[in-house]
């Protein structure tokens, strides 16, 4: 369920514009920046349009985005397919009554939040970030929509890092890229 | 130019529905994240798509065709309006963030708050000298964050167009922080 090919341009073009960070934010890890994915207008575009044209006609009702950087993404997506836009965040964010997700990270735990009442039972769903690694936080914001009732039909991200077996913690859940990194 | 453009650059008037259908869909939080502050919560417009729809089109029909390369948001909410203006108007999107979270080289801005100092950064390289910017994020309280983001963009020789807002809190009297650059907001919460 990835968009990757070797020979499809348009994926070509956006992989060719992340660029790779040795040692953020620590040493050892190869940080896959996507801003300067956003600073070429056309590349960009092409981003939102590969995920819109999967997701439109789908009777999706809520994209939901993980800070920071899934609120790039996530929100022309929600406005092209119809969609409200949700965002999860990390704790004490967001103003009004929340739900809490907990996560483990490789040192410690950290946290997920959603609005309550900003998704209704039954509605169909998108989780959305710039990327997967250990796929922790895309776990975390799935149990956030599958505990009010929500279907998450599918997970989106730009870009996978394989080798960590995000897909796996999905439970079986639907992970769609664009990009995979090795 | 309307006289009321000149004096207030706002779009806020009290007959005009679009405004009206997107101020009524901004839940105030009051207390929070302190006693005595109300807080303008957008989060509730983005559950509305057509609301969510309407205000970036007004930015957009606002800002499209004007030349403007750059669309600058301020972390984090600033994350949700900047990229679908900017990906409608043809801009690159660039985003301003807290330190220490963007991976590259970077230039810094501090900035002073009620209680201490905080710091706003760019990559470097992302603005070219000459390039036309907006800035944009969804709240101006006292202008500290977007006077920031006004200097960022300024530093590396790039033209601040305007800044761009979802809401004002005119009675905090941002407008005046921003060295004379326009203000263009949606809504005005007093």
């Amino acid at each position: 369920m990835s968009a990757y090919r070797d020979k499809d341009p348009l994926i070509h073009g956006i992989q060719s514009k992340i660029r790779v960070v040795p040692n953020f934010p620590k040493p050892g890890i190869m940080f896959q920046d996507i801003t300067t994915l956003l600073l070429d207008p056309k590349a960009f575009k092409d981003t939102v349009d590969l995920f819109v044209e999967r997701y439109k006609g789908k009777n999706i009702s809520v994209v939901a985005g993980i800070e920071a950087r899934g609120f790039i993404f996530g929100p022309p997506i929600a406005l092209e397919i119809g969609a409200k836009f949700v965002p999860l965040r990390k704790p004490k964010k967001l103003p009004g009554k929340v739900i809490s997700e907990e996560y483990v990270l490789e040192y410690g735990k950290d946290c997920l939040e959603m609005h309550v009442g900003a998704v209704e039972p039954g509605e169909r769903a998108l989780v959305v970030d710039d990327l997967i690694a250990t796929g922790g936080t895309l776990c975390a914001a799935m149990q956030l929509l599958e505990r009010v009732g929500a279907e998450v039909v599918e997970c989106a991200c730009v870009i996978e890092l394989p080798d960590l077996k995000g897909r796996e913690r999905l439970n079986g859940k639907p992970l769609y890229v664009l990009v995979e990194s090795r």
